[in-house]
């Protein structure tokens, strides 16, 4: 069990209609399904993840979330998941408007890049970070919006969304103290759990 | 002349035909007093009746959907491709029934059988029928043969709408809805097409106004025509391209590069036939025209263009589809002009507004609508793994 699914599996609600940004495999709503029952439906791109979803028997839609999201209905879901895609999509911003306009709640994680790793990287190297978490070069990068925990939070509140829980972890999907202490710091995968201001 | 045939060949296949005395009574306000249904089933019935598959044939489609009819057969039938052992629909573990539609020309009361009560040829009198007179007549098929809900209703094109059918009017009668290459209803253009391919057929001289079996003759002109028109729907631009334009130029024929292959080498400077694909349209309409019934082809396309589910609910399709029950694959192909992916997507937008179940493939193919009877490996794969799903679930009922 992946530590970050666990942590957000405690966000649904049983039964609750889930939809899932860019799903993957749909490891994520499978496990949401079997353990909470919910009526999820995942959005994809890749074929052979779409032929994984299907397998699994995880509802699986063929579409690109940057062609946009205005075939769903204003709050048609319950929660709207998009797990490690925020940095990849064209217009972020956007984006998490639209997640917020079509479910009630929102559950976003990304890698944050103000991550010591990164910033060392960045200044001892002085060229923009390669690792095993980050594997790609800047040329060919799917992550063109790479953002940190403290650029998140300044757009949740410049949008006036409600962060109802933050969460960083590391690439092993733990946490501990110190992350909860300077998570911008030392956490390399945010999990956020938002919500409109009411 | 397949004497051998090959293990994923459902083999020899022998129709059936049921008549039913009932009276099935028609959206057009008329009614159908006893007709005949032609079928065909491969597979075997489960005990506890739970593992069919319904299939729905398209415009000009029929029961014959898998397998040959005799050793000396060469062709199998129609979806082929799909269906049999290990196959999308795999008749290892499903049985798939296939009918030939009311009005249809290949066993099934139509047009082209003997009205009992004048003891003639129905030609023009034989009812319209629609999509929904369609479902109807399978229901009651169903209960013939014991079914009382199908695992899953699968059908392309013509066949997709009647799935669709089947799962606002039967929500408890099927589990899966499987709709490939369809819409939720015609466009003007399509509709348009379909109108040029009637007046081709009824103004031809031996149409006799339908009454040409009396007279001892049928529209061949006009069937040829219809089907001509129908079939440059039926492919892509590409398609044709591939098939027909391998020559650099329309003069050269043997280049491999772009243009139009000649059926000669030279232009004629007259009004014949100068290109492949004149010809190849040449001969797939006298093809038909020599196997299909022109009063059928009329009442078909007429099907097609008066379908449209989200009539009885003020035109809000996706109140349709809060009927349903089911769970729904929908499949699209890239290159489609007939039914095109944006048409597949306007049933998936409808079907999440209704709050359904539904998984959407949009395969990235070469040959247009003709797609969904082709074996191309991402359709394949995905309908095979979705249908898969569909038997592990019933596996799983059962236990």
């Amino acid at each position: 069990m992946r530590p970050d699914l666990e942590i957000i599996q405690n966000w649904i609600t049983p039964k609750s209609r889930v939809l899932d940004l860019g799903c993957g495999d749909g490891s994520l709503l499978n496990y949401l399904r079997l353990k909470k029952n919910v009526n999820g439906i995942g959005l994809e791109i890749d074929a052979d993840n779409i032929e994984s979803c299907i397998e699994k028997g995880v509802n699986v839609i063929e579409q690109n979330i940057d062609e946009g999201l205005t075939n769903f209905q204003s709050n048609s879901f319950d929660t709207v998941l998009l797990t490690q895609t925020l940095q990849a999509s064209s217009k972020p911003d956007l984006l998490v408007d639209e997640m917020l306009r079509i479910g009630e709640y929102g559950v976003i994680t990304f890698p944050n890049f103000g991550n010591w790793k990164s910033r060392l990287s960045l200044a001892s190297n002085g060229r923009m970070p390669v690792s095993k978490f980050m594997p790609h070069n800047w040329y060919d990068t799917p992550n063109i919006h790479f953002c940190t925990v403290k650029d998140f939070d300044a757009l949740c509140m410049e949008k006036n969304v409600t962060v109802l829980t933050r969460t960083v972890v590391d690439s092993q999907h733990q946490g501990n103290w110190a992350m909860k202490a300077w998570p911008n710091f030392l956490g390399e995968i945010a999990i956020y759990h938002i919500t409109k201001n009411s | 002349m397949p004497l051998q045939f090959p293990s994923d060949n459902v083999g020899i296949v022998k129709p059936q035909t049921i008549h039913f005395d009932e009276d099935l009574p028609l959206r057009s306000g008329k009614s159908l007093n006893g007709f005949d249904l032609v079928f065909e089933t491969y597979g075997e019935l489960n005990s506890d009746r739970s593992n069919a598959i319904l299939i729905c044939h398209a415009l000009s489609g029929d029961h014959h959907a898998a397998g040959y009819h005799s050793d000396a057969d060469t062709k199998t039938g129609w979806w082929d491709n799909c269906i049999g052992p290990g196959k999308a629909i795999d008749t290892d573990q499903f049985f798939v029934v296939s009918l030939n539609n009311l009005g249809g020309c290949a066993g099934s009361t139509g047009p082209a059988s003997i009205d009992p009560a004048t003891g003639k040829y129905f030609g023009p009198d034989f009812p319209v029928v629609t999509v929904r007179d369609w479902v109807n007549s399978q229901a009651m098929l169903s209960d013939r043969l014991g079914i009382t809900r199908w695992a899953a209703v699968v059908g392309g094109s013509l066949g997709g709408m009647q799935v669709m059918r089947w799962a606002i009017s039967y929500p408890d009668r099927i589990g899966h809805a499987v709709c490939i290459a369809t819409a939720p209803k015609l466009s003007a253009q399509n509709i348009a097409f379909n109108e040029v391919a009637r007046q081709s057929i009824t103004n031809d001289a031996n149409f006799y106004g339908g009454r040409y079996l009396d007279a001892g003759t049928y529209p061949k002109r006009g069937l040829m025509l219809a089907r001509m028109v129908g079939h440059i729907t039926y492919l892509s631009d590409s398609a044709m391209g591939s098939k027909f334009g391998k020559s650099t130029t329309a003069y050269d024929p043997n280049g491999d590069k772009f243009g139009r292959d000649l059926r000669s080498g030279t232009l004629s400077f007259g009004f014949d036939l100068d290109f492949q694909v004149e010809s190849y349209l040449h001969y797939q309409g006298e093809r038909f025209s020599e196997n299909f019934d022109a009063n059928t082809y009329l009442l078909m396309t007429k099907a097609l263009d008066y379908f449209d589910p989200a009539i009885d609910f003020g035109g809000d399709l996706s109140r349709a589809f809060e009927q349903a029950s089911c769970k729904f694959l929908v499949m699209s192909f890239s290159t489609d002009w007939r039914f095109p992916p944006a048409r597949s997507r306007e049933i998936v937008d409808y079907l999440l507004k209704a709050k359904k179940e539904v998984s959407y493939l949009e395969i990235e193919a070469e040959q247009g609508h003709d797609s969904f009877l082709l074996p191309i490996p991402r359709y394949i794969g995905g309908f095979k793994a979705y249908l898969t799903r569909v038997f592990e679930e019933l596996s799983k009922d059962a236990a």
